[in-house]
Parts: C-alpha cells; sequence; structure tokens
C-alpha cells in the first residue's frame, strides 16, 4: 500500500515534513492529492521514491532533490526542478518558467508547453548529463548559459499554434550541451553567435533513446514524433569569455 | 609588420640586482612564475625582463643574499595631473589588445574612507575603563533573527523561556572569512581558514566553488554559498555547513556575475565545481530565477525547506546607491542576515572599471542598513554582516559601532598569508601560492602555515577589539553594535555626518 496524503488541508511546510518521515520510514511509494500550489515539495530529498503527484504543485518541486521519481497528473508551476541532482519529474500537463535551472542530473518530461527561461544554465559532469525534454512549446532564453545537458523541443502537445515552436535568445551564450529542436527554428530566434546543425548518426541515436523513454511515459507514438527532422543548437565555443580581457 | 605593443614598453617595475651580493644560485629564476628571471647558459649569466614583473616581491624575499630589489620603475612620463602613467598604460593595453581591463583585489582608488575620518572614544575620571585582563569581556556574537520579546514563565520555581528561540550562529569573535571559492584561492588557503575558523570559534565561507571533500568535517565552522552558476551545489553540500549564502553582489563587481576561466579549471577544481577540465565556470549576473523581492523569498525558503529549516540563510549584496531600500526588501524576503560588500571589497577577477567604479563605500551603506531597518521596526530580524575593505581591528569596532553585528575579511586574511597586493590573482599565478592552483605553486603555502598566520592574525585582532572596548568602559561587543556615540567624526560634510549618524569631534 502507498502512502497517501490529501495535501489540502496542509500548508506545504507540512506536507514536507509527512513526506520526509514517510520516506524516513521506509515509503518507497507515495500518492500526493489535492495538491494547490504548494511549494518546495520533495525540496533536498534524497532518495530512490516514487510519487503520484495530483493537482498543480507550486514553486520549486523537487528543487535540490536527488533520486525521487515524480509524476504529476496536472500543470507545475515555476522553477520545478530548480538546481536538481538525481532523478525524474514526469508533466502530464504544461511546465512555468525556468523549470530545470541549473539542473545537474536526472530527467524531466513535459507533456505540453513550457514558460520563459527553461533549461538555463544546465550542467553536466562525467556521466550525469540532465535531460529536459518538452513535448510542447518553450518561451523566451530557453537553454541560455547552457553549460551540458540535453534539451529536446518538440512543440506537438501545444495549446498555442499560432506561436513559434521556442522564443527568441534561444540559447543565448551556452557553452556546454545540446539543444534538439523538432522541425525548423528561425535563426533569428537563436542567441548570437549560435547556427542550427542537422544531426550525425550518433545524435540520432541518442534522440531516439531518450525519446523513446519520453514516448514511453505519456503513451506517445515514438515514428510519429520522429517523422519530422529534428536540428540540433550547439555552442560555438567552450570559452565564451576566453577571448575578451585585455591584460 | 607586426604592430608594436606599447603596453611591453614600459614596465611597472624595475628588477635591481646587486651584482655584489648575487651569488647566481638561479633561485630567483624557479621563484618566478611570470618567467621574468632567465639564466643565459651561454654567457653564465642571469637575466630579467621588467616588462613582466608584476611586482609581487616573490623574488626579493626569498633570494638567500639579498640581492633583488623590485622598484617601481624610476622611468616618468612628463608629469599631468589629469594623464598620469595609470591611465595611459591601460589605453596602451587596450590599443594592443582590445577587450575588457582585467584585475584583482579590491577598489583601487584614494576615494575617501570613512573609517579614517572616525575616531572612538575612551573613558576619562568618571565610568573608568575596564581592563580586559582583570575583567570579563565578551565578543560573542549571535548571527540571526532575534524574537520580538522575549516571554519568561516560571517552573518549579526557575525561570525559562516560553518560547525556544530560533536557530542562531554563534561567534565567540565578530570577525568571519568572506567567500572565496576553492578556484580563486588554493586549496590549502581554504584548509587554512576553515582550520583557523574552528579554532577561534568563527565561520569561513566557501564561495561558489563547491566544497572540496576534505573540507566537510568543518562544517560547523562552514557558510556555503549559493550563487547564481549554483557550482558544485547539492543537498550534501547545503547541508554541510550553519548557514546557506545566496550571493547576489560582491562589491568588487556590483551587477555582473563572474567566471573562473578555463585555465584555472583544473582535476581537482573540476571535481568540486562539478563542470568538466578546462571549461569556463561562468556564473551568471543575476541568479535568473530571481527577478524580484518575491522570487528571493522563493530560493530563500526553497533552500530552507530543502535543509528542513536547520539551517540561517544569509543574502549577500553589494553596497550600490539604494542599498537601503534593497537591504529592507531582503530582510522582508526572509533573510537572516543581510551581507553588504562594499565598493573596496575585494575579488580574485574583475574589470578594473567595475572594481574601481561601481558601488558605495560599506561605512554609508552600514549606518544607511542599519537607519532603515531600525526605523522599519525590522533590525531584530536580521543580523548585518559588513564587508569591504576592513583593514584593522578599530575598523572593525568602527563598523559594529555604526550598526553591524560582525564583519567578514577576505584581503586581510590573505595579506596575512603572504600576499602582497600585487593584484595579479586572475592569471592563476601567484607566485606566493595563494591565489592559483598549480601543484607547484601552493606547495609554497602549506595549510599549517596558512592556519597559524590567520589565526595569529584574528586573535591579536580581537585581543584590540577587547582592549578598545574596555578603553571605551562597555565589557560586550553587543553594547557596541550601533553604539554611534562612541565615533566622532574629523573633517566631515554635514550631509556625511547626517549619513553616519555621527556627531563631529569636539560635539
Amino acid at each position: 500500500m502507498p502512502f497517501e496524503l490529501n495535501a489540502s488541508i496542509y500548508h506545504y511546510s507540512q506536507v514536507n515534513n509527512l513526506i520526509r518521515e514517510a520516506i524516513a520510514k521506509g515509503e518507497k511509494e507515495l500518492i500526493l492529492t489535492g495538491v494547490n500550489g504548494h511549494r518546495y515539495l520533495f525540496a533536498g530529498v534524497s532518495a530512490e521514491v516514487r510519487a503520484k503527484i495530483y493537482g498543480t504543485p507550486g514553486l520549486d518541486l523537487g528543487c535540490f532533490m536527488r533520486g525521487p521519481r515524480l509524476e504529476v497528473f496536472g500543470n507545475v508551476q515555476d522553477g520545478a526542478g530548480n538546481t536538481m541532482d538525481e532523478g525524474k519529474i514526469v508533466v502530464h500537463g504544461m511546465g512555468g518558467d525556468v523549470i530545470g535551472y541549473a539542473m545537474r542530473g536526472g530527467k524531466i518530461h513535459i507533456y505540453g508547453d513550457v514558460g520563459y527561461r527553461v533549461g538555463i544554465h544546465m550542467k553536466s559532469y562525467q556521466d550525469k548529463v540532465p535531460v529536459i525534454i518538452i513535448g510542447g512549446k518553450a518561451g523566451d532564453f530557453l537553454g541560455e548559459y547552457m553549460a551540458g545537458g540535453v534539451i529536446i523541443l518538440l512543440g506537438m502537445n501545444t495549446i498555442y499554434p499560432e506561436r513559434p515552436i521556442a522564443g527568441i535568445y534561444l540559447g543565448t551564450g551556452m557553452h556546454g550541451g545540446k539543444i534538439y529542436v523538432r522541425g525548423k527554428v528561425k535563426e533569428s530566434y537563436l542567441g548570437l553567435g549560435l547556427k542550427p546543425y542537422p544531426l550525425d548518426g550518433d545524435d540520432e541515436k541518442e534522440l531516439e533513446r531518450l525519446l523513446k523513454e519520453y514516448c514511453d511515459d505519456f503513451q506517445m507514438d515514438l515514428s510519429e514524433v520522429l517523422k519530422e527532422d529534428f536540428v540540433k543548437i550547439i555552442p560555438y565555443t567552450h570559452r565564451p569569455y576566453g577571448k575578451i580581457y585585455a591584460y | 609588420m607586426a604592430s608594436p605593443q606599447f603596453s611591453s614598453f614600459y614596465p611597472d617595475f624595475l628588477v635591481q640586482r646587486i651584482w655584489e651580493r648575487c651569488i647566481k644560485c638561479k633561485r630567483c629564476v624557479k621563484e618566478c612564475s611570470y618567467g621574468v628571471h632567465v639564466w643565459d647558459e651561454k654567457k653564465k649569466t642571469l637575466l630579467a625582463d621588467d616588462s613582466k614583473c608584476v611586482g609581487c616581491h616573490r623574488c626579493e624575499a626569498m633570494c638567500p643574499t639579498k640581492a633583488l630589489v623590485i622598484r617601481r620603475h624610476p622611468s616618468d612620463f612628463r608629469e599631468h595631473a589629469l594623464w598620469t602613467p595609470w591611465h595611459i598604460k591601460n589605453i596602451y593595453k587596450q590599443a594592443d589588445q582590445g577587450g575588457v581591463l582585467l584585475t584583482s583585489t579590491g577598489c583601487a582608488q584614494p576615494y575617501k574612507n570613512y573609517f579614517d575620518h572616525l575616531v572612538l572614544d575612551a573613558c576619562q575620571v568618571t565610568n573608568p575603563p575596564i581592563d580586559p585582563l582583570r575583567e570579563p569581556m565578551e565578543l560573542r556574537t549571535f548571527i540571526g533573527p532575534k524574537p520580538e520579546s522575549l516571554e519568561i514563565e516560571k517552573v518549579n520555581g526557575k525561570f525559562r523561556l516560553k518560547k525556544r528561540l530560533p536557530p542562531l550562529i554563534q561567534l565567540e569573535v565578530p570577525i568571519m572569512f568572506a567567500a572565496m571559492s576553492y578556484g580563486a584561492i588554493s586549496l590549502h588557503v581554504h584548509q587554512g581558514l576553515a582550520r583557523a575558523a574552528r579554532d577561534l570559534g568563527t565561520l569561513y565561507n566557501t564561495g561558489e566553488g563547491g566544497l572540496h571533500a576534505s573540507l566537510y568535517e568543518y562544517g560547523s565552522n562552514t557558510i556555503v554559498q549559493c550563487a547564481s552558476g549554483r557550482f558544485g551545489l547539492h543537498v550534501d553540500y547545503l547541508n554541510a555547513g550553519v548557514a546557506i549564502e545566496i550571493k547576489i553582489g560582491q562589491g568588487a563587481k556590483p551587477g555582473i556575475g563572474g567566471h573562473l576561466p578555463g585555465e584555472k579549471v583544473t582535476e581537482e577544481i573540476s571535481k568540486t565545481r562539478m563542470i568538466p577540465v578546462g571549461s569556463d565556470a561562468i556564473s551568471p549576473a543575476p541568479h535568473h530565477d530571481i527577478y524580484s523581492i518575491e522570487d528571493l523569498r522563493g530560493l530563500i525558503f526553497a533552500l530552507k525547506e530543502a535543509t528542513e529549516y536547520k539551517k540561517l540563510v544569509f543574502v549577500k549584496i553589494a553596497a550600490v546607491h539604494n542599498v537601503a531600500a534593497i537591504a529592507s526588501g531582503i530582510v522582508r524576503a526572509g533573510a537572516d542576515a543581510v551581507v553588504i560588500d562594499g565598493l573596496r571589497g575585494g575579488t580574485g577577477a574583475a574589470p578594473t572599471m567595475f572594481r574601481d567604479y561601481i558601488g558605495i563605500p560599506i561605512e554609508l551603506a552600514i549606518s544607511a542598513v542599519d537607519k532603515r531597518l531600525r526605523e522599519e521596526g525590522i533590525r531584530h530580524r536580521a543580523s548585518i554582516i559588513a564587508s569591504g575593505g576592513i583593514r584593522n581591528s578599530a575598523d572593525v569596532v568602527k563598523a559594529i559601532a555604526l550598526g553591524a553585528d560582525a564583519v567578514y575579511i577576505g584581503t586581510a586574511a590573505l595579506i596575512a598569508v603572504g600576499c602582497t597586493m600585487c593584484q595579479r590573482c586572475y592569471t592563476g599565478k601567484c607566485p606566493w601560492g595563494i591565489a592559483t592552483n598549480n601543484p607547484e605553486l601552493i606547495k609554497r603555502l602549506p595549510p599549517d602555515v596558512a592556519y597559524e598566520k590567520i589565526y595569529n592574525l584574528v586573535k591579536g585582532w580581537a585581543l584590540e577589539i577587547k582592549e578598545m572596548l574596555g578603553a571605551m568602559g562597555i565589557n560586550s561587543i553587543e553594547s557596541l553594535k550601533g553604539n554611534r556615540d562612541k565615533l566622532r567624526a574629523v573633517g566631515l560634510t554635514e550631509k556625511e555626518m547626517e549619513i553616519l549618524e555621527v556627531k563631529h569631534a569636539g560635539e
């Protein structure tokens, strides 16, 4: 029997305390219902647990967390996966701004659209490669300052058919990592010095591997997703500040 | 034809060798990490390239026969009050290379130093001075929010507090070590700072570079930092110290982030920062999850929640024009301490224009922030920690009398371990083994030596502070906090005295 909690009658701090207590008692499966703007759920939780979250978690869901696998049946507000270390967040809905800021590991799968400044300053180190996959469209500054990891933008499950797939300043200041975009992206939307490139064989393998897991999460048809070509955006240098000083 | 490099024509320093003392032992060649001294095998003699000399004085200090003197280069430009050699040479550098002038340490311009225009009081005849050698003198300071009021109840004939106090950090001396990252300074200096902090009963700050595995044992004397780059930041790190400092700004470079150049990202640094070897470690100018006071509150409580409210959260800002209003917002956002870093705060690397021309002096900022928080009735909700140009124990006393709870020292601690203020930390070649992670150079400053020097410095300052307090007739640093009556101005304007809330000498 999973640990079940109706969050609607509690403050976020109480919810987190109850979650931590349950985990300390050895619970591996958690179900939270009635979540309505509760901030910081699973903040800093370091454990291999699974949780189903029903409702709309508030700011910074899973920030600094290491290990939990969260499945949200609803939308997530700003900052989900902020500086997250390991684990996974699956969102059966949309995401707000600054999702996955400075994320160092783990995965964030969003079914629909996301807001501004998603995936800023993600970084990878050795075998830790964070991944964000967005099924819908993204606002401005996606992947800004990106230092590592992978962002995949599909533009499929969107409520904004009239908008471009990504906002302006896509990948501005990126000095590591990769952004894959399904279909085409206007060069004028890219950050200074960046260009879209066609995929090579390794990219295609990586993309297929990551998207298979994503499609499994949302019961989507992988072949449908892969029907269209992708482009990749990579940094033009790993040392963007290497040559701007006079000594 | 290659374009002439004007900046190399006029060296800053002259390497003078007293040949009758020189025994040609080549120690100077070994010591200079900038390649000034060269052994000419053919002529069997030593040569020196003045243009490479940064004035660190390492060779002079290490020369076994004292045969070297490093002097300001006597070659003069024609005198001109406006176009001084500093401006001329900066223009040459930029004309040669293009780009942003880079430097290190804190502001080098001779702005008015308000500490030097404030004098302290002492008791005479009435209210006799206290001698700290025969009477207890308390420097103990508590950092963190204080309750609005204390409710006391009597249980079984004993008095006790009704409500438990919020967590506070106890310092035995109101001097902490400012954030300097592992990467900017060597691991040995970090180890020295950590040990000194433990033995002095104070805290050191990891800076943004993460925490080396060898330093986790000093947790109860550690402040960890959460800056915009979030390097090496994970739950173990957040839980490692007693406080988490959100770095918004730095006095040496307000309004910009930082970057550790790829050259300094060695194998060990890479492990701690958790980024690949040789890549630039870039800290963006803002935290991209903080665009407002409400967002700041978001991060403060994210950190508190992630660490189960066991850690205090500090917020560090550079002292800028509206520092008082900003500090008020920070306190209202829920910070347990506001760290204000003034115009003269140091750095391992900053654009020269930022270091020298942006921000306001710390003395004015401390007073303005303390006053504003008092007026708003929220001074008790957070401590004020001041930094940026604290040079001696009298500066500490004055900062506290102006309203700070405690100070951070950075540059002073580095000078204690041998820094000669050559202002070239950004090169990563520090010949004194301080601002470098070159495996050969760091051997020059072993952790034991760093520890001893830093410990001695603060021990000396603590004794001096006790003496000064005693002379003023007070026996606890608490009684000095914001006690501007112990200060008098010498040579300040009405406006300056109004901001500092001090009277003029003679009043």
